[in-house]
């Protein structure tokens, strides 16, 4: 049984700062990790694998940066890595990412099961799962809180918004994550020395058979702008010698507020 | 520019049709609406015409996939405007997979600029605004519940054009479905809310908050480690929970983190009490209180019961 997990490594978003006059998130040179819902996606094929057996491979569409992220998902447990790094493959949107990584996923072969995160946390896309669904034309299991196989199915509990839905399909499948699956290991120090002899292979568009202009040309979403919306909050700090004091001039404020009858 | 609008959620699809009506008026196009159930609510919001899909039972993801391909074909629009519920957010993709087109996902604004489809939606975790377009036909957009409202209904008829689906045997097999306990809370619309986070001890503790929802006629949200992790209140605020817009917020004991501020943002006053002064939380706050909140929580209860 081979399990494919589609890994995405990104800004650590608790240290990217914002530029004071543009308003734009700063985000070259903050540290990368993999995004936290792919890491879960990880864990989950990795439980699998201790229930079921196979192996578990990482791929990712990143740059030269992305072979030390893929260190971790090594040391958490996957056998070996693929990074998909070519210039051209730079700020790809969805349609042209997932066709990079069904055309790897294709290189690859013989998986049973691929999964990530249902989005990552950089861009809030959720698509990248459901298009490779579409591309490999697989089954697709989304928003899986639960996921487990068995007897050549797969099992996963979905999370809906008013519903949790059973749903099963046959190998192979595709299923993404929500937040809620699991807490992803914290690898050992015996694991991370060891992740650094694993099998981690990078490609290019030519590996592939890939086109680099033509899948320039099937990134239709540009982005026109990213800005930190202003704070425009008050701001005001209650001053006070005593919780009774700051409750007493609080209570004031909202009634002057007119949020508080 | 036509649009072609879906949401298995008949409520979503009239707010989206009434988007979709302004921005075709907006710019000489037409609103056609995509059903697999009563076609004349559409009529009412604003739709040119509705697609009646027949052969479509259930919510097969791949099913309506194959529906939606179909009424591409038949309508062409330039934007499909999707509702961003679970279900619309696995098909929407997988959709634009197949047409090898571009979509853009829980897009906060919809809106034209210059003959192309401008969207405004959260990136970074939250903390940002991206503005996008996209250059393929069609664009697909998925649009969250209740980002615009729905027309008020007039009486209107229009065309209806029934679109006959052979579905295939389903691939994926629902084999149990288990209804979530309806929560009694409203976050999403409560006009005033009480908030905890991690400053709270125990569970026991959310007494205090009890009390000051209590005086101020507000629901008790928290953060997301109060109910994901702890289970003290079974739903959270933020990017990954509920987004909120009361009139009040008040954060106890909340640091303010950037997926529990975007959860926030469209709230009209935000109040943060937070024993630790340099808690994000309270540059994001109209008043703040740096103080341990199991003392002035109980004090502004008793200061809103005196003035009552």
């Amino acid at each position: 049984m081979r399990q494919i997990v589609l890994l995405k490594d990104i800004p650590d978003l608790s240290e990217i700062k914002v530029d004071s006059e543009t308003r734009a998130p700063k985000v070259e040179g903050v540290k990368r990790r993999i995004s936290d819902l792919d890491k879960r996606a990880l864990e989950a094929a990795i439980r699998v694998k201790e229930a079921a057996g196979g192996e578990v491979v990482a791929l990712s569409l990143g740059d030269e940066k992305t072979r030390t992220s893929m260190l971790e998902a090594l040391a958490m447990g996957a056998d070996s890595a693929y990074v998909v790094d070519d210039p051209a493959f730079r700020g790809l949107d969805a349609n042209a990412t997932s066709l990079v990584l069904a055309a790897a996923l294709k290189k690859i072969g013989g998986f049973d099961l691929v999964l990530a995160g249902e989005m990552t946390l950089d861009s809030l896309g959720s698509q990248v799962g459901p298009r490779v669904a579409e591309l490999l034309d697989l089954p697709q299991l989304t928003y899986a809180k639960e996921v487990s196989v068995a007897e050549g199915r797969v099992r996963a509990v979905v999370d809906l918004e008013d519903v949790d839905e059973v749903a099963e399909a046959g190998l192979p499948a595709l299923v993404t994550v929500v937040r809620e699956i699991n807490e992803p290991r914290i690898p050992s120090l015996i694991n991370i020395m060891k992740a650094k002899k694993k099998p981690l292979v990078v490609w290019a568009a030519p590996d592939l058979g890939l086109d680099a202009g033509a899948v320039r040309a099937a990134s239709h979403v540009k982005v026109l702008s990213v800005t930190a919306p202003k704070v425009e909050r008050k701001q005001i700090r209650v001053e006070a010698d005593s919780a009774e004091e700051a409750a007493a001039k609080l209570a004031q404020l909202l009634v002057g507020e007119g949020v508080v009858k | 520019m036509r649009f072609l609008v879906y949401s298995e959620e008949p409520e979503v699809g009239l707010q989206l049709v009434g988007r979709a009506r302004a921005l075709a008026d907006e710019t000489g196009g037409e609103a056609v609406a995509l059903t697999a159930s009563d076609a004349s609510p559409y009529f009412g919001v604003g739709a040119d015409r509705v697609v009646k899909v027949v052969g479509v039972e259930g919510h097969d993801v791949e099913h309506w996939r194959l529906a939606l391909v179909k009424a591409v074909e038949l309508a062409k629009p330039d934007v499909v405007l999707m509702g961003a519920t679970r279900r619309g957010k696995a098909l929407a993709p997988r959709l634009a997979a197949a047409l090898r087109v571009g979509c853009m996902t829980e897009c906060t604004s919809v809106g034209v600029v210059g003959g192309e489809v401008v969207v405004e939606r959260l990136t970074y975790g939250g903390s940002t605004v991206a503005r996008e377009t996209c250059t393929s036909r069609p664009a697909i957009v998925t649009v969250p519940p209740r980002t615009y409202e729905r027309p008020e209904p007039a009486e209107k008829a229009g065309e209806t054009v029934e679109l006959r689906v052979e579905t295939p045997e389903p691939r994926v097999r629902v084999v149990e479905r288990r209804p979530k306990p309806r929560s009694t809370v409203d976050l999403e619309n409560a006009p005033v809310i009480v908030s905890a986070g991690r400053g709270f001890k125990a569970k026991e503790d959310l007494r205090i908050l009890e009390e000051l929802a209590e005086v101020l006629g507000a629901q008790i949200g928290c953060t997301r480690p109060i109910s994901a992790d702890l289970g003290w209140l079974d739903q959270w605020v933020g990017i990954s929970g509920k987004k909120v817009r009361p009139s009040l917020y008040v954060a106890c004991g909340i640091s303010g983190t950037i997926q529990h501020v975007a959860g926030i943002r469209d709230s009209q006053i935000i109040v943060s009490i937070n024993s630790d002064e340099s808690a994000g939380i309270h540059g994001l706050s109209d008043y703040s209180v740096v103080g341990d909140l199991y003392q002035v929580v109980p004090a502004l209860t008793k200061a809103l019961k005196a003035r009552a």
